[in-house]
């Protein structure tokens, strides 16, 4: 077939330029505007270049603030991942026990975020909460308004019980795909339970296991309302991560250059983390 | 090794099986015996794979007693059974090399390292796959897939028996022949009790010293290549075994000898003194298109009949006849020619013309 030449072709390609542009490149050059500019008020505004990104990056309350977010996300990873899988493969396989089990787990994913954290607020209370109490009762001291240790476990803990059930989802559809044949062949090869999690059920969960590490690590590393409702970020600053330290400064201190120079910074490592979570694990078995 | 005894075994799928149509295997004895290579021989859904499941522990049988050694085995788990089985389609772990694949079972029953490596390595030889022993299972291709479901089958020295779930489906006609060699040769150097189910009759012969063939729920004949072919026990093994089938007519009794419309087939003193006792009325004959003689001349012990069809297969010809209401089949050499509506006389050997009743051979009583 001949090839007609004719350039008003390139308005073809024009619906994806708008929609690229309106997903991904206009909102995003706001905050770039603003990261490389002091704005003062309407016609006041000065170019500053890379000096927003400096003061940021030096800036030790988010160093810290961010030190804590890895700590966060890494905790609910190594958490989360396991108990997902582990929830998955006691779930019963099929029928009305599976059913059941299914809309038991996957209440928690069901609840908004504030009132999540409206629940653990009062429910790991020590004097009217059912769980402070409890634990109080056995004998622990424990005060997550005081104690940091006990602020940091309450909202991992609340973490835990909120999205766990999106890991044990995800892995139990990734179990309920593999062919019975598998577990025919494990069984006439003698494989031991070990053997078959191993070598059956881990490598065909792979898929499923990346969507689950990429979307609890970008969920934990974006987390805001459930630790400022439980703990406010307290004590002290203890439980604040790196989004509650954003808001402070964009919206609390109006420092819009500062706050979106962070933005940026911190949009760049959600990228980056996950890029690189998602070609460790699809490497990690490639052939050499 | 083990001698595997099926004792009135019965299998049903259904919870509350309600009558005979429910039932996958019905009402079903048999021996394997010890370091045998045995076919399982049927068509599509006449029970084989039941059956298979059944021996190696997959399915619970519904009713009846497998039997190891003379053991019962019923309550014991494939593990626990120590039986290999090889299944239609590949499975193999993906994750693992084909070297790992084929030493997992050993490893799995915690053989030593070095016999591990050296038995890996001659299965991988008898298979021909030890070139591509360090490459990931899950690059392969689907009868390469296949060989290393096989090996893991087959690399085990200790077990009881060795099931194949017609393995060389996905595998191509050239590759499938050499494999089955490879199986016999296996079977002959190793001396395992081995099952292999087929809907091949080929496959069956050239792999089984003995072939049980499986019709509807039942095991119909149990026998050599040879048996099968020259007294087949059942009209369903008439059938299925040869290419064409047997020629199986159904017949009624009348004075000295049985009828169809107004043909009249005179059978042996025997089995004419059977037949007076037999009360049912499904009375079969049958004979094979390779019996089946045609005479120049015409005489008492012939049949008249007319040329339909003559088919050229190469080395032989079929010729289909008319006889009475009936067509048959006749298998000639090269050499036959006939005129499509031409007369020919057919001979019956006597020893070829089998009776059945209630569709099962009729037999001379000793």
């Amino acid at each position: 077939m001949d090839k007609i030449p004719d350039n008003r072709a390139w308005w073809l390609v024009l619906p994806v330029f708008l929609l690229v542009a309106f997903s991904a490149l206009i909102p995003l050059m706001t905050v770039v505007n603003y990261s490389v500019q002091d704005i003062f008020g309407p016609g006041q505004a000065y170019y500053v270049g890379t000096e927003w990104f400096k003061e940021v990056l030096t800036d030790e309350r988010l160093q810290a603030s961010l030190i804590r977010q890895f700590a966060f996300s890494g905790a609910v990873l190594l958490i989360q991942i396991p108990l997902g899988i582990g929830v998955a493969l006691m779930m019963p396989k099929s029928g009305i026990k599976g059913s059941l089990c299914l809309i038991l787990v996957a209440i928690p994913l069901l609840i908004p975020w504030n009132v999540v954290g409206t629940i653990w607020q009062i429910f790991a209370r020590g004097d009217i909460g059912l769980f402070g109490w409890a634990i109080n009762e056995i004998g622990i001291d424990y005060n997550y308004t005081g104690d940091t240790v006990d602020a940091w476990l309450t909202v991992l803990l609340m973490d835990v019980w909120h999205w766990t059930p999106l890991v044990a989802l995800l892995c139990y559809s990734g179990l309920r795909a593999i062919p019975e044949a598998f577990y025919q062949a494990a069984e006439i090869d003698r494989a031991s339970k070990w053997a078959v999690f191993r070598y059956i059920q881990l490598p065909r969960l792979k898929s499923v296991l990346i969507i689950a590490v990429l979307l609890r690590f970008m969920d934990s590393f974006m987390i805001y309302i459930e630790p400022f409702v439980l703990t406010g970020g307290g004590p002290g600053s203890s439980t604040t991560f790196l989004s509650q330290t954003l808001t402070t400064m964009a919206i609390g201190q109006f420092d819009l250059g500062r706050a979106a120079a962070f933005s940026l910074i911190y949009f760049l490592i959600v990228l980056l983390i996950s890029w690189l979570f998602f070609t460790a694990i699809t490497h990690a078995d490639k052939e050499k | 090794m083990a001698e595997i005894q099926l004792k009135s075994l019965a299998h049903s799928y259904s919870a509350s099986p309600s009558g005979p149509d429910d039932y996958a295997i019905r009402q079903l004895d048999h021996v394997w015996h010890k370091g045998g290579a045995y076919a399982l021989l049927g068509p599509s859904g006449c029970g084989k794979s039941t059956m298979l499941n059944i021996i190696s522990g997959l399915v619970q049988p519904s009713e009846g007693e497998v039997l190891f050694d003379g053991k019962r085995v019923n309550e014991l788990s494939p593990r626990d059974r120590n039986i290999a089985q090889v299944f239609q389609f590949p499975v193999v772990y993906d994750s693992m090399t084909v070297y790992e694949n084929l030493a997992f079972p050993l490893k799995n029953n915690k053989v030593p390292a070095a016999k591990i490596k050296t038995r890996v390595q001659e299965i991988a030889e008898v298979l021909e796959i030890e070139d591509k022993l360090d490459k990931k299972a899950r690059n392969l291709t689907a009868d390469e897939k296949q060989k290393v479901s096989m090996g893991r089958g087959l690399v085990r020295e200790d077990v009881s028996a060795i099931l194949f779930d017609e393995p060389l489906t996905v595998i191509d006609p050239q590759l499938k022949w050499k494999l089955r060699r490879k199986l016999k040769q296996i079977h002959e150097q190793f001396d395992i009790t081995m099952v292999y189910v087929t809907h091949d009759q080929l496959e069956a012969s050239t792999f089984a010293d003995k072939i049980a063939v499986m019709y509807d729920g039942q095991v119909v004949q149990f026998g050599t290549p040879t048996e099968l072919f020259e007294a087949p026990n059942h009209t369903f093994v008439g059938y299925f075994i040869g290419s064409p089938g047997m020629n199986i007519v159904e017949v009624e009794k009348c004075q000295g000898a049985v009828r169809f419309g107004s043909v009249e087939i005179r059978l042996a003193p025997w089995q004419l003194d059977r037949l007076v006792d037999m009360k049912s009325n499904n009375i079969k004959i049958g004979i094979r298109p390779e019996f089946i003689e045609i005479v120049p001349a015409k005489s008492d012990d012939t049949y008249e009949a007319e040329v339909r069809d003559v088919e050229d297969l190469g080395t032989y010809k079929i010729v289909t006849v008319q006889l009475g209401d009936q067509t048959m089949k006749v298998r000639q050499d090269e050499e036959f020619n006939a005129s499509i509506g031409s007369q020919v006389n057919l001979l019956f050997p006597g020893q070829w013309l089998m009776l059945y009743a209630d569709e099962y051979l009729v037999q001379e009583q000793q």
